[in-house]
């Protein structure tokens, strides 16, 4: 089986821990995943901002990238949600059957990490270690685009010395929303105040969710009130095990 | 009721205001979390709940795809029991057939149930621009119109007020347009609650003509149904004279097989019981019972422009329960003001750009983006309307609008960027750039007294420009060094 990273341009740019820890995790588990170098972006910032011209070189480029693999992973509910959901919408427009095509054949492999380690590859424990009290934030489009369930929390349930605290109102949206955290910044910091209130009512260590984005944000908000509480990528606690654990620095 | 919401600002800025409101934050809060769990516990109880909305889609598209034939046979029906059938393409069309009617009759009052149709429409104010009344009825809107206030929700439009607001509303506007409050009123519920109704009373014994809207519309019956929780509707429609319903086009269902599905999915959906208190059903005219004279107004006021819409048709489904408002955490913060209309929350910011168009205002044109496609609307949706798929493509209808004028600097930054993913290189650059201003910011803060980090990451604090929208109330990391691309190609994936 070929398998692709899909790192997303978010971690790529501003976290790449999360992709490096995609990578320890999958080789532990016998994976030898490859990072295709063409990829960029899956094109959400401009599908979701309404710009479905200036998605169609991204998508393009997407297709490229990945085409030929069995399965990509992406450390993202949110853009494994776009590659699956909106990419059709996307080769539509560019009027192209031929990226219909490639987009039909590659969407339906892209896998959210849960969805990859769980349905793919049929683990739940991923032997990591993370002595820590942690809660977890399940992301919009991986509860409720993608439906990953409670495929998450399996997987940190089964991680060595972790205790996972409960999120009160875990399934709220932050407030991220992509562009909506600038176009409705006002909405977006009430909705995040909230979530940040929250998971320092559940009394954790750490958040953990399987988006980036949505604790760039969220974590932004905890530092800013010194919360104490630090923010980690699912994939960075996956990764942890008792000789090398992640500090979640990167954040 | 003179207020309305022409003139709103657009959603960001109203939304500011609101948030400000802390009162408002608390009512709303209270109130959409309480109604919310109403509605899980007896949406929970049906074990075949999604096969039920499942049914309800398919009616409602097959009503929508046949919708010609469906109206006339409703015209047919509704003649044939003693009914005039009005056809009202607009607002303005709609309202003048009301006046009509009060005017032949010479009244200078009427009573109304319930109506986002004839809110939709501004009755009230045509009416009252010809010096007749409309008394609203129903108690959370004759708390908007006593207050000189604006609906925020379709099912609850004072869900905004609390019961200490209500009671100084009830104590200060009550006398001036008939039975004053009891002077020992309370803001206890059942006292206001009983205020209402000795209010009301006098108007529904004195009014001739009834307005209302409708639910549902039984075309091979020509039976219109309200569905309603007070009895207020009750006594508007069947103690006056006259009545006329101001009916959506879309309301429209074939026979009462399928009613059926709609009256089980509507009160679980909208205030979270298993059956509403009132179901009324009228089918035009029955001879020495009820309302001797029935008018039934069909409103398109912007439905087939919403019809025509491929994606977007599938709002016209929506049944008004206000399940997705509830959900809604964006609505839960702003609530419904915000969205400058009588539809707020998540079917309105889908609705009202598809009955209006998009391109031509401000306000309209920032509904769409009034969202951050959580997806718990869809999710709650009785007739599973996909609104985050709605919102994304009027998103582009409004990017698409715009398109010939000058680019905003927005769309600028989309094109930028379009650039950089069109390829790995080019934002293997870009990103050099960005690791190398990072590397900048880094130097810069740690010259400073209040340079902060997270873990190792050192924190941007507050940004001006556009980036104030990010860093006046979050940290942003600065970026890193090395960029995931560059750590994989400098170690080869890590393997030196």
């Amino acid at each position: 089986m070929r398998v692709a990273l899909m790192v997303t341009c978010l971690n790529d740019a501003m976290f790449p821990d999360a992709g490096k820890a995609v990578v320890t995790l999958l080789r532990r588990l016998g994976v030898d995943v490859e990072f295709p170098a063409a990829q960029t972006c899956c094109g959400q910032p401009m599908v979701n901002t309404g710009y479905l011209d200036e998605a169609v070189p991204v998508v393009r480029s997407f297709v490229r990238a990945f085409e030929g693999y069995d399965a990509v992973v992406t450390p993202s509910g949110s853009c494994a949600g776009s590659a699956r959901h909106q990419h059709s919408i996307v080769a539509r427009r560019s009027g192209d059957p031929g990226l219909a095509t490639a987009v039909a054949e590659i969407s339906p492999r892209v896998h959210e990490l849960s969805e990859f380690l769980v349905d793919v590859l049929g683990v739940e424990d991923v032997g990591a270690s993370f002595p820590h009290a942690v809660t977890y934030h399940p992301t919009c489009h991986s509860l409720r685009m993608l439906g990953v369930g409670d495929r998450p929390e399996r997987l940190l349930r089964a991680v060595r010395g972790l205790r996972l605290l409960d999120l009160p109102r875990a399934e709220e949206c932050c407030g991220f929303g992509g562009t909506f955290a600038l176009k409705n910044a006002d909405t977006s910091v009430a909705m995040g105040a909230d979530k940040a209130r929250h998971v320092r009512e559940s009394g954790a260590e750490v958040l953990v969710a399987g988006d980036s984005s949505c604790l760039m944000h969220i974590g932004g908000l905890l530092t800013r009130q010194r919360a104490g509480v630090r923010v980690m990528h699912l994939a960075e606690v996956l990764a942890s095990t008792e000789g090398a654990t992640r500090a979640g620095a990167a954040r | 009721m003179s207020r309305t919401f022409v003139g709103m600002p657009p959603f960001p800025t109203a939304a500011r205001a609101a948030l400000a409101d802390t009162q408002l934050r608390a009512n709303l809060a209270h109130a959409t979390t309480t109604i919310r769990a109403k509605r899980a516990a007896v949406v929970a109880e049906l074990d075949d709940w999604e096969a039920l909305r499942l049914r309800a889609a398919a009616i409602k598209d097959d009503v929508l795809l046949h919708l010609d034939e469906h109206l006339v046979r409703l015209e047919e029906s509704l003649t044939a029991r003693g009914a005039v059938v009005h056809w009202a393409r607009t607002a303005e069309e709609a309202s003048e057939v009301v006046a009509q009617v009060a005017r032949a009759h010479g009244v200078d009052e009427v009573v109304k149930v319930k109506s986002m149709a004839t809110q939709e429409v501004e009755l009230n104010e045509h009416l009252a621009a010809q010096g007749i009344s409309a008394w609203e009825t129903d108690l959370a809107e004759l708390i908007v119109q006593l207050g000189d206030d604006l609906p925020s929700h379709i099912l609850v439009p004072a869900i905004h007020r609390n019961r200490a607001e209500i009671r100084a509303i009830f104590e200060r506007e009550m006398a001036r347009v008939g039975r004053p409050a009891p002077a020992d009123l309370t803001d206890d519920p059942v006292r206001l609650a009983e205020a209402a109704r000795l209010h009301l009373r006098e108007k529904f014994l004195r009014a001739k003509v009834g307005v209302s809207g409708a639910n549902f519309a039984v075309a091979d019956s020509g039976t219109l149904v309200v569905v309603e929780s007070e009895g207020n509707g009750r006594m508007c429609l069947t103690l006056p004279e006259v009545l006329v319903s101001v009916v959506g086009i879309e309301k429209v269902v074939p026979t009462w097989t399928e009613l059926d599905v709609f009256l089980t999915l509507l009160p679980r959906s909208s205030t979270g019981e298993r059956m509403n208190p009132y179901t009324s059903t009228w089918s035009g005219v029955t001879p020495g019972d009820g309302p001797q004279e029935v008018h039934v107004v069909l409103l398109d006021n912007g439905r087939t422009r919403a019809l025509a819409d491929e994606v977007g048709r599938q709002a016209l489904r929506c049944i008004r329960c206000s399940a997705c408002l509830n959900v809604c955490p964006v609505y839960e913060r702003t609530g419904g003001h915000a969205y400058g209309s009588v539809y707020p929350g998540p079917i309105g910011a889908i609705l009202n750009p598809l009955l209006k168009g998009v391109g031509h205002d401000e306000q309209t044109d920032s509904l769409p983006y009034a969202s951050s496609l959580c997806g718990a609307c869809f999710e709650a949706c009785p007739v599973r309307i996909d609104i985050p798929s709605v919102l994304v493509d009027l998103r582009a209808q409004v990017v698409d609008a715009h398109r010939s004028g000058v680019p905003k600097p927005e769309a600028l930054a989309m094109r930028a960027a379009a650039a950089a993913f069109g390829s790995g290189g080019r934002l293997a650059a870009a990103e050099q750039a960005s690791g190398l201003a990072g590397r900048a910011l880094d130097a810069l803060s740690s010259l400073t007294r209040r340079g902060r980090r997270a873990g190792g990451r050192r924190l941007v604090g507050r940004l001006p420009g556009p980036g104030a929208a990010w860093t006046d109330a979050r940290d942003l990391p600065v970026p890193p060094r090395e960029s995931f691309r560059a750590w994989w190609k400098r170690t080869d994936g890590g393997t030196r």
